[in-house]
Parts: C-alpha cells; structure tokens; sequence
C-alpha cells in the first residue's frame, strides 16, 4: 500500500521521537511450532519486527523492541509472528486478538506505517527490511499494541445505531419488507467491524478526537439514515449537522486507504454532506 | 503534538477518567471496597449478571433490561469482538417465506440431526420460538437479505427437509449474505446500547460465587483495564461464554473459544454433559482452519475428490452435499483414508463453486469470496477451495432446561435446578443439538436461549428484589489460585502445554474415534493436566497480562478437554459426531443418556442422565428412534 504516505510520515516521525529508545531483544530461535512441515524444511529467512513496548506496571519511556524471527517457520500473516513471538519468545508481549480472519477487529495496529488487521496483513518476508509495529497512532496506550477504545465506542454509541420506527410492520408479527435495491443500499456499511483504522488514520480525527466523529460513527451514521426501514432520518441528520461533529471532515481520504474490509467511508460522509444541503430544515 | 498519545500512564488515566463520565460503557456501580487479600476487590450489587457479550450473552441481558431488571453484562472481549461474529450462513426459522414451511418439520430435522440424543421438549421450544425470533432480529434492524418480494431470504443448509423429511430440501436459513453472524451481533449490540446495558468490557470472569447451600450468588472477574478483581453479587448469573474449540490444534474457532464458563462451572462441582460431541465442519480451509459456511453448499457448490467425482451422491444419494455436517466430514475422511484425497500429500478435498454464477457469488457469499482469496490463495470464481473437516461447534456444555436453568443430579433428581445459575448459548447444553447440531441452528439457539434465560429469570424474580450477604470469603479460593498462577515458576511455558493438548485432541479425538485412540487418548490427556503443575508465566503484572490471561484460559481449555477425552472413551457406540470404528452403530438400548462429567480435584468423574423424550405439550407428538439416513 504506497498510499499511506501521510500515515507513515507520522510514524516515522513517532518513531524518531527521542521519547523512543530502541532496544534489541535476544531472540535466540526458539523450539519450532511450526504449522506447516514443509515450510520448515526452507533454509531460515530470519526476518526483524521492531515493536512498539510499553508496560504502565512499569511505565517510563515506550521501547521499540526487536524480535528476529524465521518467517519460513511461521504462518503468513503479521498476527502469525506476534503470536509466534508471544509463543516461543517473550509472553509478555500484548496485543488484541480473536478471530485471526478479520472478521472481529480486534488487531487492528500500525504495521510498516499503515494501519490495518494484524491478521488480514501478510507479512513482507523480505530480510532487508524491518517491520515496525507500533499502535493505532493517537490512540491513548494501555499497554504494547493495546490501546484504549472507549471515545470510539463512545462516538458509535452516539449515533444511535440501532433502527427506529414510528409505525410498526405493514403486518404485525412480520418483517418489515426492504426491496433489494433498498437493502443493497446498506452495503458497504453494514460490514464494518469497528476496527478503527479508519479514524485513527484521519488527521482530522486526530486534532479533534473528542468532538469530530470520525469515519467510523459517521459511516455508521449514514448506514441507518440510508436504511429504508429506519423513519428518522431526518432527526438523524439533524444531530450531525454540526461544525464539528461532521464538517471537520475534509475529503482527505485516509479513511478509505486503511479500512481492510475496503469500505469508504469518505464516500459516505460526503453522501451525508449532500444530504444535509437537501434537507429541509 | 505528533507524538503517541502514551508518554504515561497518568496521562491515560487522567483522560480516561474524563471520558468515563461522558460514557455508560465502564459505569461502575456502587464500588465498596472489601476483602482483606493483598488484592483488593470492589464489590458490585446486581439483580441479574450475564457473563458473555456474544449473541446468547447480549439477547439474556436486552431481555433482562425490558424486564427492568439491574443488569450487568460482564465479557472479557468488546461485544462486537465476540466469535458469534465469524457466523456466516444463517438463521434457521420456519418464516415460509421461500416454500411453505412448518416448525414441526424444522424440529423434526433437527431431534433426526441430533441423532436422537436431543431434549425434544427444548427443540420444540427453539424450533416454535425461531420464526418470532427472526422477525424480532429484522424488526430490531438486521439487514437480512432479501427476496424479490421484500420478505427476508432464506437459502438452502444441511440437514434442513420439508415434511418430515419426504419433501425435498428446505430453503429455511435466513441469512445477510454470507455475514449473518456479524449482523447478528451488531444488530444485538445496538439494542443493548439502545437499552443501555451496563457493560464491563474486558472484564475476565474468574469463578462463580457459590454458596454452602449450592446456590449461585454472582461471580468474580479481573478487570483487565487496571488489574482490580470485582465481585458481581447477583440474584440471577447467566453463563454464556460460548465454545472451546480452541481445545483442538486446528478449529475454525476464535482464539478466545476457551471455555471459560464451562471451566467456571466444573470448578464449583458441576457437570459438563455430552462434551464428547465435538462437531467436525466439513469445510474448513485447509492448513488456514477459516470457515468456508455451510451456505456455500446451499447455493449450489459441491465436493469433489482426486477423481473429479462428487462422492457425496454415494454416501447421501438424496441429500447428497447438504447432508448433516457429521455425514459430510466422515464422508470426506473417508474418500481421503481411500486414497482419493487431493493435493500433493492427498490430504484433502476440493469445493467446487466455480459453476457458480459470478452474480450468486458476489450477493450471497462476498464474505468467503474474500475469505478464500486471502488464507488459500483461490479465485472461487475460477479455482475450486481446498478443503478438510474441522474443528466448529460444541454440542455439549452446561447442562440445562428449557428455560435455561442450569440442571444437575441431586438426590436422584436428573432434572434438579441449581438455584441462581442460567447457561445459554454454545456455553450450554439444553440440549438442542444432542449429538450432532445442523447449521444454522446455533444463532438460533443463542438468541432463543438467551431471551429464554431472561423470561425465566423474570418468572421467578423482581427487580430490586433483596439478596442474601455473600458470604464472608466469597471468592478467596479464586484470589489465591490467581495469586498462584501469577507468580507459576515452573519450566514449561504456556504455549508449550497448549500445543501438547491440542495434539492430543487432535490425534486421539478425532472424526473417527476407537478404543485404542481414546485410551491412549486419556492417558496423554491427564498426563497434559499434571504437567499444568509446571506452567510458568513471564508477565508478573497485572493490567493487561495477557500471558496471565491465556495460562488460566489454558487451565479452563484443560478441563474441557479432559472431560471431553473421557467421555468419548466411555460411550461405547457411534451417535452423531461420535463416530467409533469399534462400535459402529447407535446403541439406544444402552446409550441413549446424556454424559455428566464432572471435575473432581484434576480427576474426571463421569455420571448419565436421561434424554428428554417427551415434548412441551400436545402441539407435536414426539419423534421415536429411527435409523438416520440422508
Ligand atoms: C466460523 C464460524 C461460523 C459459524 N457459522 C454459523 C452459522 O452460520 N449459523 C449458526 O447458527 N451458527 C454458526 N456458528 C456457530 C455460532 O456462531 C456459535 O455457536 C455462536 O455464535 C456462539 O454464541 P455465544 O453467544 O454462545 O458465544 P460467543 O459469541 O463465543 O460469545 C462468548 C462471549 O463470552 C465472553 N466470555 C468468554 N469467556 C469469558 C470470561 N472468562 N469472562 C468474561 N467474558 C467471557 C466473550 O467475551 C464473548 O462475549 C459458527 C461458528 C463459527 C466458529
Ligand atoms: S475523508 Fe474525512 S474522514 Fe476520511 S480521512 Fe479524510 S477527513 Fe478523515
Ligand atoms: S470503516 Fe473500515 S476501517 Fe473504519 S472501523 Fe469500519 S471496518 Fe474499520
Ligand atoms: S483477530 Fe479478528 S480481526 Fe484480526
């Protein structure tokens, strides 16, 4: 991905922060787990990942830490080497993870200056090169990759994403009917899994995260205002109508570039900017 | 300014504090702190707690907060992060909105799928409950897919009949695509927000709190947050934590599937029932271990072997691909076993859905379009998805009533409820699934149950209602065992131990089961266990100690599987996905009980009770025994 140039700067200049001191990890090759026997029989490709570490126990200065490992000894995926670090290496290392097919946006981290799904993102094998990992930048660190969701969550649960109704089902006791073409409205929305590298990757989002939206809450805002079913639409654009809550949005489109199930969630902001101008008020 | 907001921890909790007000998400009740260890713990008054956030957890706690119950919703993973968001196929419910549809044929399909190990009572209470189930989902927002009419779409899933199996295959599970599981979950988060349910997100639960009268009165949870232990008092405590898949080396289950309520049950004396049947899924992407759904064979895509033959027309002739998930992976064990597996090593097989219109493919199954891309490689349009039967579903679990009442033996009584304890979901047994649960069937379980748990709870109890004290050292045991864990020095990591049981699993329990894999399988099973003495954990803090966090998810994963082990080495026949080459047929004379294990002191001690054979009331006639074929 070359477009998260903007992102990487930011890491880079993260990373650069005197703030960070590097230290490298004695990772002596460890037991082979290996998954796939005959990826073990490769010559060893040992790869470098500098990782973000912080421990509040501890607290002081975040470390980037290096890990050496076999990539020939590992599965594809970055969310296979931390685990394999965790593994064989250094437990203590901590980050989010469920699924481990991006379905649950739970890894979501900054991984070589984009942010994406440790678990959708394959690992660049070659040996050359480092790979970073630090986390969701602007984010508040709980601990290592780990960080603190709740002013996210926060904002989704502000836009109320729930249906609301003024009159019930045509025919009680029965769905409310959609057409195809209304439900296929929903798509690309509905399949958000609330990973948050889209907003964490907005500069906007960055300046104002407590009072703009970001991508995230506003795609959610515009799956229901564009859900046929849902009778309050024009309530739901009225309490974004706001300087703030959705006018800081300025088409840069780093949204769109980090989301790793390809949503765009600029799009949808500018579908809601249109539909404020339209609305009658 | 560009710098990571993460310089200190003041800094984070400072703003954090700030934040907490703004939001219900982290609302802490009335902290009082108490208990004399060197950790200190808050104490929480509840009417109801529901442990888990998945579909069974969110549906208990919305149904509790209708009733005006004092909820609190405990889950160790962001509701939405739970595993009820990988399901892909659907929902199954006689809605009829495709062909004509009846329940009692839906119940019927599913007492044949269990292999008549299921509590008929219990099934035909899910299978009646399930159209006003989905309806509730779509009405509450779920974007279901639909049909040209508007009305909710239902395709074709395994083991689904119409008139009791003379007419043909049932279109019956409703789906979003092939995301259902992911809108479940939203579509049931956004209404627990809309009910503003008290969560405590990425709290662990420890234990249960019971008292000497065998009564639940809550549970103790790790907040992982800031490392501060919480005891929830609670008249009414609903389990549902979900599966243990992760018990097995290669499941399509998350890596959090540790059956830690199962393992909070076991601790406090009671029984696991049925933990022998452990569901196979046909079609789980080879090396990777991700769910190719069910739903991919309902649209019309077909196993094939080295030959190019669609062997399923043999083992099923009339169900043929669509047979129950038991049939379909033994199936497929078999054609490999025979030498007709594909690959260089002839170790699997291939799923064909390349005849498949593209059009089919990106409206009904985007999901495992993306799914096959990116863990095998495939362009399903083009090339067939190399497949193999893997680790999905646990049919056993708590065992419990129709109304989600958790049941144990006492004084002869099989049916006897344990006062204040409610399971639901794949955490429990109730037992819809007996021996073997057909697709489509568990999301359904998940939001029957947990609604189920609620109604119940609002039966028996008001809200407000007084509670009796904890008592005095209510949750000491659990302080001092997590103390001990804390600190494990022993040499053997975490990881090490987790891999060695799941080989085991893996090897001795398996699709095919005998007396000598299951033996053995025991004996390597609790010598795994006994080294559990010599875990050693590197992280000795306490926020956010994930090592600490998967060595007790270890010990809970540990429990389960020696239950498992053992159960399956008794049961001497083949039901559902217990399959023994020893004993190759069913054996209701004999067999037809549920297993109650139980975990006394690191041993496994096993009881039976009897399966439910009688229905609710006179709506349907029982279904008896009869052979199983598709
Ligand atoms: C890949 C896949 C696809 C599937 N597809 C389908 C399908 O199409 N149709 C179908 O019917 N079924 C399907 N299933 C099965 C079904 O999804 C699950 O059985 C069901 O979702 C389980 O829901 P649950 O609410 O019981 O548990 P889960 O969704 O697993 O939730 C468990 C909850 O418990 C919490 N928890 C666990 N332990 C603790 C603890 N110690 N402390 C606090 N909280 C805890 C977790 O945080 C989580 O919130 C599928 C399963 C898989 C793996
Ligand atoms: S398009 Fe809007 S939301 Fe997306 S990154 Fe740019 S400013 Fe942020
Ligand atoms: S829009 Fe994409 S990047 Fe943003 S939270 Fe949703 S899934 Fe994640
Ligand atoms: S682990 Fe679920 S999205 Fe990566």
């Amino acid at each position: 991905m070359s477009a998260c140039s903007k992102l990487s700067a930011l890491v880079r200049r993260t990373a650069r922060n005197p703030n960070l001191s590097f230290i490298r990890a004695t990772s002596t090759a460890a037991e082979s787990q290996s998954k796939s026997s005959t990826a073990s029989r490769k010559p060893p490709n040992l790869k470098k990942f500098n990782i973000y570490r912080w421990d509040p126990n501890i607290g002081g200065k975040p470390e980037m830490k290096t890990y050496t490992i076999d990539t020939n000894d590992c599965g594809p995926m970055v969310l296979d080497a931390l685990i394999k670090i965790k593994n064989e290496m250094d437990s203590t290392l901590t980050f989010r993870r469920s699924c481990r097919e991006g379905i649950c946006g739970s890894c979501a981290m900054n991984i070589d200056g984009c942010n994406g799904l440790a678990c959708l993102t394959k690992i660049d094998t070659n040996p050359s090169k480092d790979t970073p990992i630090t986390p969701l930048p602007h984010m508040l660190v709980v601990k290592d990759l780990v960080v603190d969701m709740t002013n996210f969550y926060a904002q989704y649960k502000s836009v109320e994403p729930w249906l609301k109704t003024k009159s019930p089902p045509p025919q009680a006791g029965k769905e409310y009917y959609q057409s195809k073409e209304d439900r296929a409205k929903l798509d690309n929305m509905y399949e958000c899994i609330l990973c948050a590298c889209c907003s964490t990757s907005c500069p906007s989002y960055w300046w104002n995260p407590e009072l703009y939206l970001g991508p995230a809450a506003l795609l959610h805002a515009h799956r229901w205002i564009a859900d046929s079913r849902d009778e309050f639409t024009n309530e739901r654009l009225a309490a974004i109508d706001d300087e703030f809550k959705l006018y800081r949005c300025h088409t840069i489109m780093n949204c769109a570039r980090a989301c790793p199930k390809g949503l765009n969630p600029g799009k949808q902001i500018a579908r809601i900017k249109q539909l404020e101008v339209a609305r009658p008020k | 300014m560009l710098s990571l907001r993460s310089r200190s921890r003041q800094l984070w909790s400072v703003s954090k504090l700030a934040l907490a007000s703004s939001t219900h998400l982290r609302k802490v009740g009335d902290p009082k702190r108490s208990m004399s260890t060197a950790y200190p713990v808050v104490d929480h008054t509840y009417d109801a707690v529901v442990v888990g956030a998945g579909g069974a957890g969110l549906r208990a706690a919305i149904g509790l907060s209708e009733h005006g119950f004092n909820t609190a919703c405990i889950t160790k993973l962001f509701p939405t992060r739970s595993h009820t968001v990988a399901a892909q196929g659907g929902i199954n419910a006689a809605l009829g909105n495709m062909t004509e549809d009846d329940w009692r044929w839906h119940m019927y399909d599913t007492v044949k799928g269990s292999d008549w190990l299921g509590d008929q009572d219990s099934i035909q209470y899910m299978c009646r409950e399930a159209p006003k189930a989905v309806i509730e989902l779509e009405n509450y927002g779920l974007p279901f897919s639909r049909t040209e009419q508007g009305k909710i779409y239902q395709r074709a899933f395994g083991g689904q009949s119409l008139n009791y199996g003379k007419g043909g295959q049932a279109y019956r599970c409703a789906c979003a695509a092939d995301r259902t599981g992911h809108a479940l979950l939203h579509t049931l988060y956004g209404q627990a927000l809309k009910h503003n349910t008290q969560f405590f997100v990425e709290y662990f639960a420890l234990d249960l709190l019971m008292n000497d009268a065998g009564e639940c009165q809550g549970v103790i949870a790790l907040n992982l947050d800031d490392g501060s232990l919480h005891r929830f008092r609670a008249k009414s405590t609903v389990l549902a934590t979900g599966g243990y898949g992760r018990a097995y080396f290669s499941a399509t289950s998350a890596h959090t599937c540790t059956g830690d309520g199962n393992a909070m049950a076991a601790r406090a004396g009671l029984p696991l029932e049925d933990l022998e049947f452990v569901q196979f899924h046909p079609t789980g992407i080879y090396g990777a271990g991700c769910l190719i759904t069910e739903g991919s064979r309902g649209e019309g895509g077909i196993l094939r072997n080295s030959e190019g033959e669609r062997f399923m027309e043999r083992y099923a002739p009339t169900a043929k691909d669509l047979a129950s998930r038991d049939v379909v992976s033994r199936s497929m064990t078999m054609e490999i076993r025979e030498g007709r597996g594909v690959g260089p090593l002839k170790d699997h097989i291939y799923l064909h859905l390349n005849h498949l219109p593209p059009e089919v493919l990106k409206e009904r199954l985007p999901g495992i379009s993306e799914t096959a891309a990116i863990f095998a490689g495939v362009n399903v349009t083009k090339e067939p998805i190399p497949v193999l039967p893997t680790v999905h579903y646990n049919m056993g679990g708590i065992p419990t009533n129709t109304y989600g009442q958790v049941v144990h033996i006492k004084d002869g009584d099989p049916d006897a409820v344990v006062p204040g304890l409610f399971a639901a979901g794949e955490a429990a047994c109730a037992s819809v699934h007996g021996a073997n649960r057909l697709g489509a069937n568990s999301l359904l379980d998940i939001v029957v149950f947990g609604r189920a748990c609620a109604n119940k709870i609002a039966e028996i109890q008001k809200p407000g209602e007084p509670q009796k004290e904890l008592p005095k050292n209510a949750g000491e045991k659990t302080v001092s065992w997590l103390n001990k864990l804390r600190y494990a020095d022993g040499d053997l990591p975490t990881s090490k131990i987790r891999l060695d049981m799941q080989r085991v699993m893996q090897n001795n329990a398996a699709v095919f089961r005998t007396e000598e894999t299951l033996k053995e399988g025991c004996q390597l099973i609790n010598e795994t266990w006994k080294t559990f003495e010599r875990v050693k954990v590197q992280d000795r803090s306490l926020i956010w100690n994930s090592d600490l966090i998967e060595t007790i998810e270890l010990e809970n994963l540990l429990i389960n599987a020696c239950i498992t082990m053992h159960s399956a080495e008794a049961r001497k026949e083949s039901r559902g996905a217990h399959a023994r080459e020893d004993y190759k047929t069913r054996d209701d004379k004999n067999w037809m009980k549920h297993t109650v294990g139980y975990w006394d002191n690191g041993k496994v001690r096993l009881d039976y009770r009897p399966v439910h054979m009688n229905t609710l009331d006179n709506e349907v006639e029982s279904f008896p025994p009869k052979a199983r074929v598709y």
